[in-house]
């Protein structure tokens, strides 16, 4: 396996053997330092309390994170540069918006880019703030639920979330709130 | 007496014929048929290639050639473009310039790669040449648009500006606006490489408006989707265009002002650019699709389907830059379609993943090498290979000259039987007898050097990475390739022993580079010692390498042949093996 020559331990040694053979076994190791060199952690054990037993063993059987190594592969910093997409807020590239939800100490918040519809941002906004927003339909918004999605517009205004088309609900949303549904009656109904 | 007279021409009339005579290797032999000759020659030569700014001296090309009016100089060694060589190690064209603006005032063009060019340097050219035409900075840096602003400004003739690929300090769009008025003589602009988000559009508008003969564009990403059909519309000759950002909401109106626009250019065969692509506008590229020739898609993050719509409309492709993203089923698709395909490179979209995420194998390039009968020229990333592929792929195609294969995991074996994927590459040496350059990765031990030595006749350059056992892999090739110019090799266990032994032929190569094997300090010392017309370089930036034991191997050594001596322009890390076995530094 390939290793980052970091402090180029090697040309420091005084060695016994001849030149150009070299210690081989030496190189087959990873050493401890390189393990803050892997792109990809090591799972923190925190993470998830739903962790399965079978996940358990994965993480015991997975191979070694991969060291990187300088220069490998060889891939010109030009081309690195510009593979990574235009860092510029907005359009293009990631909608950011704060969430915010009654009753929760702090805000979070979600890329609106990721998700393809309203149903798949429900479920992730059910699923971060552990509360169920109950059926949408269009003449009575959420009925029933204790929760209701609503978010801030372009203009400043409070709407009920789910009555536009999602296109344009991704541009003109500037941030959300999980209101309780008790407040939000009277929001966007007709 | 008599025969001497019968076979001397005038001068005048040797030099009209040798005006014929273009190719630098053909001038090269005309040199040495003989003393006159020479002389006549050099006097009306009028390009110069420099394959290593630091093989000769400017004042002795000067001396040489005293009319020159086109130079292309070449700088840092390849493995420069991957981070092996640390910063300032050289490659100054400042010194150049300095001295051609005395002894060239003719001069009208300059070609660099890899050099570091400051705003010091740009300046100087401005000022210096009157004619100046051209002006091609190849992966160089250290400039700004400053620089840039003062070749706009008085360059009057100015052809050609092209920064591919370039590092440049981009402070503004402005410098834009220094083209005057009246220039109006612009072929060639590529400013693809311009990092920040602002471009004076409108000075480049205007600059592009008055230009008839701009033949190649290449805008980079400030210059949105909807500000392209503008540009297209005021340049409709142009043969090569490089998009900037080709994405944006998609909306009929603008889709259909760039289709439009694209469709107005009847000559545009090549295209580049590509940032962050929306697939919903490549529809609009459909009209000029069955001219393009070359396309380049490697920034392109579009997935296998768009892509394969895409290039079942190019049926004259003849070169393809793509990501891996293409998959093996587009490259099949490509392998049917494009039967006019010449260059392929496949570039990984995931290089650092330890997984593959994207399906990408060896089929794509054996489906490729299969249906495109004129493929010549292969640059493949991928996670797997095996044996018998690379064999099919050299029974396929004996007419490859150029193949550089990199399997992303180093010492990856032949993923069927697990064995060296030495007996592959010997296939490919074997078959392609015209093949000049290659690039080696997977598993591989000394034989496939004994191949390559055997069969690589007429290979130039050779790159080695991870690979082989002993010495007498290094030995195989040095003593084997016949044409070999440049070799460059990281991370192999190739020691004193091949080196010494093969001395000689290092003074019939460019260069020679070693990182992270096992050369030891006094080999280094000895090879300097014995050959006065090498330049033995070893790089270090942890501590000087006599302050070790001389058995101890060095980081990283640069050899090549010179006429002008060791430099003087080195960095602190950088030693040099002095025939008289000082240590210049």
């Amino acid at each position: 396996m390939a290793f980052e020559k970091d402090l180029n331990l090697d040309a420091t040694e005084l060695r016994l053997g001849l030149p150009g053979s070299s210690d081989e076994s030496a190189k087959n190791q990873t050493p401890a330092t390189l393990r803050s060199n892997n792109k990809r952690a090591l799972p923190e054990e925190s993470m998830s309390s739903n962790a399965t037993a079978s996940k358990n063993c994965d993480q015991e059987t997975a191979p070694l994170p991969k060291a990187q190594v300088v220069g490998w592969p060889p891939i010109r910093s030009y081309r690195k540069n510009n593979l990574q997409p235009k860092k510029s807020e907005g359009e293009i590239s990631g909608i950011y918006v704060k969430v915010s939800m009654d009753g929760a100490p702090y805000l979070r918040k979600i890329d609106l880019k990721v998700f393809k519809g309203y149903p798949e941002l429900l479920k992730a906004l059910e699923e971060m703030f552990k509360f169920k927003a109950g059926e949408y339909s269009e003449r009575e918004g959420y009925n029933g639920s204790e929760f209701v999605p609503t978010y801030e517009d372009k203009d400043g205004d409070w709407m009920l979330a789910g009555d536009v088309p999602w296109e344009m609900f991704t541009n003109s949303c500037k941030k959300l709130k999980i209101m309780k549904g008790s407040e939000a009656r009277g929001l966007g109904c007709v | 007496m008599q025969k001497k007279m019968a076979y001397s021409f005038p001068d005048e009339v040797l030099e009209q014929v040798f005006s014929f005579i273009q190719s630098d290797k053909d001038r090269n032999a005309v040199s040495l048929v003989c003393k006159s000759w020479d002389e006549i020659e050099r006097w009306c030569r009028r390009k110069v290639f420099i394959g290593n700014c630091y093989a000769v001296s400017p004042r002795m090309v000067i001396r040489r050639f005293p009319e020159v009016r086109s130079i292309k100089l070449k700088g840092k060694p390849h493995f420069a473009d991957f981070n092996l060589v640390p910063d300032g190690w050289g490659g100054y064209v400042l010194p150049w310039i300095a001295e051609m603006a005395g002894a060239y005032p003719w001069l009208e063009e300059i070609r660099l790669k890899r050099m570091v060019v400051t705003d010091e340097s740009l300046e100087l050219i401005a000022k210096s040449f009157k004619n100046f035409k051209v002006l091609v900075l190849f992966s160089c840096e250290g400039f700004s648009t400053d620089g840039l602003a003062a070749i706009a400004a008085s360059c009057k003739n100015l052809r050609e500006l092209d920064l591919r690929e370039s590092e440049v300090d981009d402070l503004s769009g402005h410098w834009l606006a220094h083209f005057p008025e009246t220039c109006t003589s612009l072929v060639s602009l590529n400013i693809s490489c311009l990092r920040s988000d602002e471009v004076s559009f409108s000075a480049l508008e205007r600059l592009v408006g008055r230009c008839p003969n701009l033949r190649s564009l290449r805008l980079n990403r400030a210059v949105t989707l909807d500000k392209i059909a503008n540009i297209l519309r005021r340049a409709p000759q142009l043969v090569d265009f490089g998009t900037g950002y080709y994405a944006a909401e998609l909306q009929p109106d603008v889709f259909s002002n760039l289709a439009g626009a694209f469709s107005s250019c009847k000559e545009l065969k090549s295209l580049s650019g590509f940032w962050d692509v929306v697939p919903a506008y490549l529809p609009a590229l459909y009209s000029i699709c069955p001219r393009l020739t070359s396309l380049n898609l490697s920034y392109a993050t579009i997935q296998s389907p768009d892509l394969i719509k895409l290039v079942s409309h190019c049926p004259r492709l003849q070169r393809l830059l793509v990501l891996d993203y293409v998959e093996d089923s587009g490259l099949e698709e490509l392998a049917s379609s494009c039967k006019d395909l010449q260059e392929l490179r496949v570039f990984p979209s995931d290089p650092f993943g330890a997984e593959p995420n994207v399906s990408l194998t060896e089929q794509g390039l054996v489906a490729v090498s299969l249906g495109c009968p004129k493929l010549r020229s292969v640059l493949y990333f991928c996670r797997r290979m095996s044996n018998a592929a690379l064999v099919t792929i050299a029974q396929n195609r004996p007419n490859l000259t150029r193949f550089r294969l990199c399997i992303i995991e180093p010492k990856t074996p032949d993923y069927l039987t697990l064995e060296p994927l030495d007996v592959g590459f010997g296939a490919i040496v074997e078959h392609c007898k015209d093949l000049r350059r290659l690039s080696l990765s997977g598993l591989l031990t000394d034989h496939v050097f004994e191949y390559i030595g055997t069969y690589g006749k007429k290979l130039e350059m050779l790159s080695v990475a991870f690979a082989g056992d002993s010495d007498l892999g290094l030995h195989h090739v040095l003593s084997g390739c016949e044409s070999l110019r440049k070799l460059e090799i990281r991370d192999c266990p190739f020691g004193d022993k091949a080196l010494l032994a093969n001395a000689a032929k290092l003074e019939t190569m460019r260069s020679l580079w070693m990182s992270s094997c096992a050369v030891s300090f006094g080999a280094c010392k000895l090879l300097g010692q014995k050959m006065p017309k090498l330049n033995v370089e070893v790089i270090d930036e942890t501590e000087p390498p006599d302050s070790r034991p001389e058995s101890c191997p060095v980081d990283k050594l640069y050899i090549y042949r010179s006429v002008a001596g060791p430099r003087f322009d080195m960095p602190p890390f950088v030693w040099t093996m002095d025939e008289a076995v000082r240590i210049l530094h």
